[in-house]
């Protein structure tokens, strides 16, 4: 049966209807970007700028003996050579803002340029400007660095261990119990989460399955390189425009870095080519301040890919214990759950968001997990998408399909019968507000692709898999100004940096609260000078929070209106009502645009303006079905048919929400069956190109069936849950168990590629 | 024409959606730096400036080219077509229109890569099966959309030009 993806299947749990949210308007930033107008961060030249270029460490652990940049100096053409010792002594300070606030600033120093050490292979050593690419490129060449060559470290399983070199000599474990520990190790955190009695819960159960996984490293894989245009002007503003997911915290982390007063930077966001959580923190707007200060002139600088493989942050590999016990008749007596991910060489993974995760879509009465943060000899490792829980629900969704295989129960109705639900607990969070894991999974058994069964082919193996998937989403602080223009349009200033059409999804939900058209609203990403404070685009966070603020805002438009022609009308304001747009008292009336009109003709500019912090974001759920065939010969997996079923609280933008999730079934496919980090022995990275570290294409993939479901966030004044992340948290499981149904090999490692699946199948025969 | 003048740099003159062009050049740099960074032609990007990720595309005397792999001295006396060119006067072509309607952009930084490949593919097959086009576009990466609506946008437009043609 063909099914037509391009407007998905919706399922509502409510009987809400909008005007706006839920339509499919064209997006305001599209057109731009369709002509190549649109400008993104390398898109700027400024008049007198120069080039640099960053030198990398070609070691993965080594301690730096000496610098000599004087030959580099004397090469026409240079005009700055920097190393570390060109950013101020962080001391004991903690960073400021940002995704990971409180961690000491000496890391995030020392990873922009090496102090005394290097950490991994393509670390920051030094940068040079010069007057252009190429001129900086050849400096790089004459930097003479000394290094003492040092054993790496390179996964989290050798670095626990209590003879394993320890990468940053005084890092000490904080502990779950927040004690230290006295001797110092690459453990940086420990954390321990509990519900319950797990030791009881395992002796009920009657089935305990008892399974380990490891990851290797991946990358966002965004398209858009890393780059930064800086100009430190002789009275200390420092401008910088740069391709960020957060130009409040890029302000944050300069400010913290430079020991530079927060009102002097101002930082422009660029439209941003993906970030995926790889463009929250960073690398070269440090670089090129430090270089505009020292030169005088605008820096323009831009990683090329090999720079943004080795040394920007991917997410991390590294460990995953679940543990799972079950009666016969199919209920989750207890869970426990171990997870240590890479840091990288510094500390700070996300393996705390993994622990929340892991256990999520089940409500069971006992439940353990522990979480450690590992420094090994990597690059330091940031967020992708739900950033942990892809590795941990790939754990124990597949404990799960082995656990129904098992006892011979159906995947979705043990899912069904387990679910968590409204009230049920959560790790380390309030107890679960409505959500939608059972409307996902009943949409899920409901679908054509569940309900039509898997086509057979002789000598092929064919097998179907279905997975959960969670992430909790994130609120944050989100701000927007909003200007109503005298012809009734509005300017909607808001601080989100837009990655894929939440300029309308914003715009759409003003529109929807004030009663206008949403080509009427005209959403700009605004500059950290010109909008109130806005944390990242990040945590699937932006529709929700930044829809908000759009929403707050409008409301507060509304007053302003009301107040305005309360005078004008001579009534009181409390007797003005407004539906559809229309103001209306004591038989007088006037629409939005009108209104705008006469509170013109009075001096009266009304300016809507919000900031929130939300708390309530709700969490999303996903189920996804993966039909695969296996060739046995090569051991290369093939994807024959997608289903994504997702909750998205209410849709405000489908074709966008749509977008999400096939976009992050296809990251979640390529993580399952082939992206990974090759590293030799000594930690140099081997696959540093996109030829060799190999992303999807659109031929590696089939349609993505989407299916939305709509349990309203009661969170959100419309309902919303953020959407971006939890997609690509089921791939990789649907996928493991779907090659299992195919061919009853379980896999325990991602990415399942063709090697490892064909000695998987060789080990099974 | 190529000229080397004293500066090490090689005078070129070339033809760039449909103009006349002229422009300074060292050797060792690519038509992407230039078309860019000399001539402000910034629609096309960079994403790998090794082949693997389609975001430079030009098409070159009639040929898709990964314009990162190409010299820009090899651009003497050729015709090039960039996005730029794409749309004309008279509005969108309708491969761009069709990409904003389905919804086939997120971050967009693909887009331009993307239109100049798929207008390529329906200037040499009018109409193509879903097949054709992954396997055209195959050379072009997008890690946003998982290339579902950007295959469907494609096939809307050859349908729609098929229609007006
Ligand atoms: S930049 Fe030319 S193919 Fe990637
Ligand atoms: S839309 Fe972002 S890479 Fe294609």
């Amino acid at each position: 049966m063909a099914v037509d993806t391009r407007v998905g299947q919706t399922i509502k749990h409510h009987d809400e209807e909008y005007k706006v949210i839920g339509t499919r308007p064209i997006r305001h930033d599209g057109l731009e970007k369709v002509t190549g107008e649109a400008r993104y961060g390398s898109d700027i030249n400024l008049p007198g700028q120069l080039h640099g270029k960053v030198l990398r460490s070609p070691h993965a652990h080594a301690r730096i003996v000496s610098i000599d940049t004087s030959r580099a100096e004397a090469l026409d053409g240079v005009r700055a050579v920097i190393t570390s010792a060109a950013f101020p002594d962080p001391g004991d300070k903690l960073t400021g803002g940002g995704e990971a606030p409180g961690l000491p600033l000496k890391f995030k120093s020392a990873n922009m340029l090496a102090r005394g050490k290097v950490h991994y292979h393509g670390h920051a050593i030094a940068a040079v400007a010069a007057a252009n690419p190429h001129v900086a490129a050849e400096a790089l060449k004459l930097i003479d660095v000394e290094y003492e060559v040092l054993d790496p470290v390179l996964e989290v399983w050798d670095a626990m261990k209590s003879d394993a070199p320890v990468i940053i000599e005084d890092l000490y474990t904080a502990r779950a119990d927040g004690t230290t520990a006295e001797e110092p190790s690459n453990v940086a955190a420990e954390m321990l989460y509990e519900v319950g009695d797990v030791d009881a819960g395992f002796a009920e159960a009657d089935l305990v399955v008892d399974r380990e996984f490891t990851f290797g490293v991946v990358h966002q894989g965004y398209i858009e390189t890393h780059n930064a245009t800086a100009h430190w002007l002789k009275d200390g503003h420092l401008h910088v425009w740069c391709s960020s997911q957060g130009a409040f915290t890029i302000r944050q982390e300069l400010a913290d870095l430079l020991d530079h007063p927060i009102t002097k930077i101002h930082v422009v966001p660029m439209e941003i080519g993906g970030g995926f959580g790889g463009k929250t923190t960073a690398y070269l707007e440090p670089l090129a301040a430090l270089l505009s200060r020292q030169t005088g002139h605008p820096i323009k600088m831009a990683m090329d890919r090999a720079d943004v493989l080795k040394a920007t942050g991917p997410t991390p590999g590294g460990y995953v214990r679940v543990k799972l016990g079950v009666t016969n008749d199919g209920m989750i007596t207890a869970g426990y759950a171990n997870l240590a991910f890479d840091a990288g060489g510094y500390p700070g993974s996300v393996v705390g968001a993994g622990c929340r995760c892991v256990f999520a879509p089940y409500n069971m009465p006992n439940a353990k997990v522990e979480g450690f943060d590992v420094v090994v000899n990597k690059p330091k490792t940031h967020a992708y998408r739900a950033p942990g829980a892809t590795h941990a629900e790939f754990a124990s969704e597949t404990v799960v399909d082995e656990i129904c295989r098992t006892l011979d129960i159906d995947p979705v109705e043990f899912r069904l019968k387990n679910s968590a639900k409204e009230g049920d607990w959560q790790l380390a969070m309030p107890p679960y507000p409505r959500i939608g894991h059972i409307e996902c999974m009943e949409a899920a058994r409901d679908s054509a692709q569940w309900q039509t069964p898997l086509e057979t082919a002789p000598g092929k193996k064919r097998g179907r898999g279905i997975a959960s998937g969670f992430w909790f989403n994130i609120g944050f602080t989100s701000s927007v100004t909003a200007k109503l223009n005298s012809d009734g349009s509005v300017t909607l200033l808001e601080g989100s940096t837009d990655i894929g059409g939440t300029r309308t999804s914003i715009a759409m939900q003003f529109a929807e609260t004030l009663g206008i058209s949403v080509e009427d609203v005209d959403p700009i990403v605004a500059d950290t000078d010109s909008v109130g404070q806005t944390d990242v685009t990040g945590g699937s966070r932006v529709t929700f929070a930044t829809g908000l603020a759009a929403h707050n805002a409008a409301n507060d438009m509304k007053d302003q209106i009301v107040e305005g022609l309360a005078d004008l009308w001579d009534v009181a304001a409390d007797s003005i009502s407004h539906a559809d747009g229309t103001f209306s008292a004591n038989g007088k009336s006037a629409t939005v645009g009108e209104a705008a009109g006469l509170l013109e003709e009075e001096g009266v500019f009304p300016i809507g303006k919000n900031t929130v912090t939300p708390t309530r974001e709700g969490g999303a759920f996903a189920v996804h079905i993966a039909d695969v065939e296996v060739d046995e010969e090569t051991g290369k997996v093939e994807v024959l048919r997608y289903t994504a079923v997702q909750d998205a609280g209410v849709a405000i933008y489908p074709p966008y929400v749509e977008g999400q999730m096939q976009g992050g079934v296809v990251q979640g496919v390529g993580w399952a069956l082939n992206e990974e980090y090759v590293y030799d022995d000594d930690g140099h990275l081997l696959n540093a190109s996109l030829l060799d570290y190999r992303m999807p294409t659109a031929l590696d993939v089939p349609n993505i069936e989407t299916i939305i479901v709509e349990v309203p966030n009661p969170g959100h004044p419309y309902g919303v849950r953020g959407v971006g992340e939890v997609p690509i948290v089921p791939p990789p499981a649907a996928m493991a168990n779907a090659i299992h149904d195919a061919t009853g090999v379980r896999m325990s490692h991602l990415p399942m590629s063709p090697a490892r699946v064909q000695a998987a199948l060789a080990a099974e025969a | 024409m190529a000229t080397e003048i004293q500066s090490g740099k090689v005078h070129v003159q070339t033809t760039i959606n449909g103009e006349s062009v002229d422009f300074l050049a060292e050797p060792r740099e690519s038509l992407l730096e230039v078309l860019r960074d000399n001539l402000g032609l910034t629609g096309a990007k960079e994403g790998c400036n090794n082949g693997n990720c389609g975001a430079c595309n030009v098409v070159m005397d009639g040929v898709l080219v990964n314009s990162c792999c190409v010299l820009s001295v090899e651009a003497a006396g050729a015709s090039i077509e960039t996005i730029e060119g794409v749309a004309s006067p008279e509005g969108l072509h309708p491969l761009q229109q069709s990409f904003l309607e389905n919804a086939a952009l997120q971050c967009g930084v693909c887009t331009p890569g993307f239109i100049v490949a798929a207008k390529a593919l329906l200037e040499e097959n009018p109409d193509p099966t879903e097949y054709e086009v992954r396997w055209w576009l195959a050379g072009n990466l997008c890690r946003c959309t998982g290339y579902d609506k950007i295959v469907r946008a494609v096939l809307d437009a050859a349908e729609r030009m098929r229609a007006e043609a």
